[in-house]
């Protein structure tokens, strides 16, 4: 597998044919060939000028959350290690470790914290998040 | 007489500032709610731990705490820097000096007399040129003493060390870390007479001999003489020895000079006392080394302890008697174990003698039993005391089996597991038994640190801590408490485990570890977390070397090896070329301040004579590595868990003092070792000279040059807590120091835990730099060359990691800063109000720029 592989992303976002689709499917935002993402190294994407974190799981499911650390605010979140407590997938910031739920968004670690999660869905094995 | 204006209780008054006066003071105040201590001590700091004395040779910042006598306890009053002048038992007062010349008179109602004594000086002429090792001021002095001759004479100084009992052979050893070549000399013919019988004694001349000691036996220097050219040791018979520092060891005097005409000396000096530890005059005690208990006097901690126990019993009205002396003893040297407890020369009538002796591996040990071969009466161990730490509480017991089979010999040098009796004392020196061991173990203390903090157990001169580990783990299992090592929830194992793990089963990936040592062992649903990822991720490039940032190991990286780069607060990176040993031409500085202008970095000096660059975007590493490989530059590692640097001073090439090429030696290191993972970063120094302008002491591997070769220091450390590194060994050669050294990294890799930097590693080592120095000078586990063999092929296989990144663009994509917007560098394309800056903030300016 090639993670490189050039993509047209002007292609893959070109709108939807009906009136009804698009009112639907509105926003929903195809993000990358689910190719392009590596099992378990989270990637950083623009979504409607959100910065979010995508995570690949091995059962090609991918999950969604802010790239924005709560804790620090800073757009890191992408860069922290992917791991599982009691079988639940999880994101560990890389500044100060906390640990996120990757489905809930909820922070493991200190209850006071929480991060956004976005849906996503993988449609023609193109990546698409969800963002109002 | 100055008015007493605390609360009431009785006036007790301690002259003297030892370990005996702590322990008493420490008794009476736990035990007596109303009292009034007066401690006077010449000294110019509270009582401290004399017997823990050698250790400021290695730590000039070691203070010796004995435990914390209160400060503000309004029971107590600390006469620091104050000469007790005179008692007057009748009036019951005594008089006083302070530092300032001041006299007072203090009344009392009982008087404890803990006076210690003097080192003796042998009684020949030039005796007072000779310095003593008794207190903290001594060991400063030679400290200083040492590094002016070194700095004077250009070459390594000579001392001697005049008698070779406990006390001298810590003095040498001190005098030995310190950088001195040290000659023992000793009136009898093996060293440390009163412990050791011949053979005992004969074996551990060979070990000293072995271990570059020069011994002078059999012979007392007759003068010291002072010369033009030096100092000369004069001898009766045989050749005169030259020498630049004399240090006078050849046994105490009690300091009895307060009792002079008042109490009863002792028929070797000191104050008789009976088995109360009561003087022959009234409502005065005795204890410690002047106390003369059935005509003698003992130098040794756990009898004075004991004397002091015995009288604060007696002073909050309990009927306590001192047993005699317990004489057992065991020589803190690095690298030469000995001990001897009991009747040792096996005087007891029938007594029989076990033996192993191994003249050639440097062993010998004895048990002394009682003549049904049963009871326990004594032994000696030297080479090998292992066995010591458990057979000691057993002393007049009934032994649990076969006397040798508690020797090294049968036991293969593992310490016997033996089920000690609840009053069986582990700790002799503060008194700890192995029922109060249990009983805290059973009241919640998990662990060794907190055993010692609540029974006291070990904190004096330590040599207890091995049993007392073994019952307190003894008690834990039998309590179905576990010592968890786990890493975390994904695997049961310790990082020095899975290191094994991984080592002997040659897995290769992650998803391959989970599947074998998993909890559980599948990867589906195992995904690891950031305590375990990094750790595999560490293990695997130690043994494996491949590329870190390879398709299945880029996901375990922690977050600075993910960006071969030190992130930032901000989420920005930091940039840091190696430059070894701080060596860098004009023209790569140039590179250096292009580099950091064209991308508007921030620019500093690092602690580690490097120059960091901050503020780097992720997307914009790879081309900065670009033009910093292109212009020679490597990578520094600053982000891993690896070597960071080597720090040196300019060495021979430039210093007036250096001896050796210190630049040169620190290239060598930092390219031997450049890139290797390890449990946590590591620092090396080397220093051209023992003025150590590298801080070499303060590097987990520090090389400090001798005009002979180098000096090599293991486990310092700066951070949080620092250490200071300790001597491991002597006078190298270049080959030996670049061998030693490997062994000593690779062992460290293979056995430390998770974040565990060297000196914390060798700490919590059982054995500790005794074990490292076998490891690693003796191969005692016959490891060395698999040791070496790791650096070796790490050498082959190094490749710097932004050379190897830059030439393959399939690993350049994890550089980009959004997948899909590869080429989208500062806000994000809605303007600055949704997608914040990637760089959140403004750059910081520099000072002066604003």
């Amino acid at each position: 597998m090639t993670l490189t592989a050039p993509f047209d992303l002007a292609a893959s976002t070109a709108p939807a044919a009906t009136a009804a689709t698009a009112a639907a499917d509105a926003a929903w935002q195809p993000v990358c060939p689910l190719d392009v993402l590596e099992p378990l190294w989270a990637e950083a994407a623009l979504v409607h000028g959100e910065q979010v974190a995508l995570v690949r799981l091995p059962s090609d499911e991918v999950l969604a959350v802010s790239h924005r650390d709560p804790q620090s605010e800073a757009y890191v979140m992408a860069r922290g290690i992917v791991g599982s407590r009691n079988g639940i997938p999880t994101l560990a910031s890389p500044l100060h470790k906390q640990v996120y739920e990757l489905s809930t968004g909820r922070c493991l670690t200190d209850p006071d914290l929480r991060i956004r999660t976005f849906p996503v869905r993988v449609r023609d094995r193109v990546v698409e998040v969800l963002a109002a | 007489m100055s008015a007493d204006e605390r609360p009431g209780g009785q006036r007790i008054a301690v002259v003297g500032g030892g370990p005996a006066a702590h322990r008493l003071v420490e008794a009476l105040l736990a035990r007596r709610e109303e009292v009034r201590i007066s401690l006077f001590t010449e000294e110019p700091w509270a009582p401290y731990d004399r017997v823990a004395l050698s250790r400021r040779f290695t730590d000039p910042q070691d203070a010796l705490p004995l435990g914390l006598l209160p400060a503000e306890d309004a029971r107590l009053e600390l006469h620091t820097g104050c000469r007790v002048t005179g008692i007057d038992p009748a009036a019951r007062t005594l008089t006083a000096v302070d530092g300032a010349g001041d006299g007072s008179t203090h009344a009392w109602d009982e008087l404890v007399l803990a006076t210690g004594s003097d080192a003796a000086r042998p009684d020949i002429p030039g005796a007072q040129d000779m310095v003593v090792y008794r207190t903290i001021d001594d060991v400063d002095r030679l400290r200083d003493h040492v590094a002016e001759l070194t700095a004077t004479l250009g070459r390594t100084p000579r001392a001697a060390v005049i008698g070779g009992g406990l006390l001298g052979l810590e003095a040498a050893g001190g005098l030995r870390v310190l950088g001195a070549d040290v000659t023992v000399v000793h009136s009898r013919p093996w060293v440390m007479n009163a412990q050791l019988d011949e053979f005992g004694g004969r074996t551990l001349n060979r070990l000293l001999d072995g271990q570059g000691y020069a011994l002078r036996l059999g012979e007392r220097p007759t003068a010291l003489e002072q010369r033009p050219e030096g100092r000369l040791l004069r001898f009766g018979s045989g050749a005169d020895l030259e020498v630049d520092l004399v240090v006078a060891a050849t046994g105490i005097t009690p300091r009895d000079e307060l009792g002079a005409g008042i109490l009863e000396p002792g028929p070797r000096g000191g104050f008789a006392i009976d088995d109360s530890c009561a003087t022959s005059v009234p409502h005065v005690w005795a204890i410690g080394e002047v106390a003369s208990h059935r005509g003698e006097c003992m130098g040794l901690v756990a009898p004075a302890n004991t004397m002091a126990e015995v009288v604060a019993d007696r002073l909050c009205g309990g009927t306590g008697t001192f047993p005699g002396f317990d004489t057992a003893a065991k020589l803190k040297l690095s690298g030469l174990d000995v001990a001897s407890f009991g009747d040792g020369f096996a005087r007891s009538p029938g007594a029989l003698e076990v033996v192993y002796a191994d003249p050639t591996g440097g062993v010998y040990q004895k048990l002394v039993v009682s003549e049904d071969a049963r009871t326990l009466l004594g032994g000696i161990f030297v080479g090998d005391a292992s066995p010591y730490p458990s057979l000691r509480p057993l002393l007049g017991r009934e032994l649990p089996g076969e006397a040798g089979a508690f020797l090294s010999a049968a036991g293969g040098g593992s310490p016997v597991d033996l089920d000690l009796p609840d009053d069986a004392q582990i700790c002799s020196c503060r008194d700890v038994s192995a029922g109060a061991l249990r009983r805290a173990v059973c009241e919640g203390c998990p662990d060794l640190g907190a055993l010692k903090a609540c029974t006291g157990v070990g904190t004096q001169c330590g040599s207890c801590l091995p049993a007392a580990q073994k019952v307190m783990e003894q008690q834990m299992a039998e309590l179905g408490m576990e010592v968890s090592t786990a890493l975390c929830e994904h695997f049961a194992l310790s990082r020095s485990e899975m290191f094994e793990a991984v080592r002997s089963t040659r897995l290769t990936t992650f998803s391959q570890i989970i599947s074998r040592f998993g909890t559980p062992a599948d990867p589906r649903v195992n995904l690891g977390c950031d305590l375990c990822k990094p750790v595999v991720a560490s293990v695997l490039a130690t043994l494996h070397g491949e590329y870190i940032l390879g398709a299945d190991r880029g996901g375990l990286q922690d977050t600075n090896d993910r960006a071969l780069a030190n992130m930032q607060k901000d989420g920005t990176y930091s940039v840091v070329p190696r430059i070894p040993a701080g060596e860098i031409t004009p023209a790569k500085l140039a590179v250096i301040a292009e580099v950091a202008q064209e991308y508007g970095l921030y620019t500093k000096i690092t602690g580690a004579q490097r120059i960091d660059l901050f503020g780097a975007r992720l997307e914009q590493l790879p081309a900065i590595w670009a033009r910093l490989v292109a212009a020679g530059f490597e990578s520094g590692q600053a982000y891993g868990k690896a070597l960071r640097n080597v720090k040196s001073c300019v060495g021979s090439t430039w210093c007036r003092f250096g001896v050796q090429d210190s630049v040169a030696m620190a290239i060598t290191l930092e390219e031997r070792f450049r890139g290797l993972r390890s449990p946590h970063k590591m620092k090396f120094g080397v220093s051209g000279c023992a003025r150590e302008c590298a801080e070499a002491r303060g590097k987990d591997v520090g090389v400090i040059a001798t005009p002979e070769g180098w000096n090599l220091y293991v486990g310092g450390n700066g951070g949080a807590t620092p250490a200071h590194a300790q001597l491991l060994a002597k006078d190298l050669d270049d080959e030996t120091l670049l061998r030693y050294i490997d062994r000593y990294v690779v062992y460290y890799i293979r056995t430390a835990e998770r974040l565990q930097r060297t000196a914390r590693w060798m700490e919590e080592l059982p054995g500790g730099i005794d074990h490292v120095h076998d490891v690693v000078v003796k191969d005692s586990l016959g490891i060395a060359a698999d040791l070496e063999q790791v650096v070796a092929e790490h050498q082959l296989t190094y490749r710097d990691e932004w050379a190897a990144t830059l030439e393959d663009p399939e690993r350049l994509r994890r550089f980009r800063g959004f997948v899909n917007a590869p080429e989208v560098e500062g806000p994000g394309p809605d303007g600055p109000d949704r997608g914040r800056p990637v760089v959140a903030g403004p750059r910081i300016p520099l000072r002066g720029e604003l």
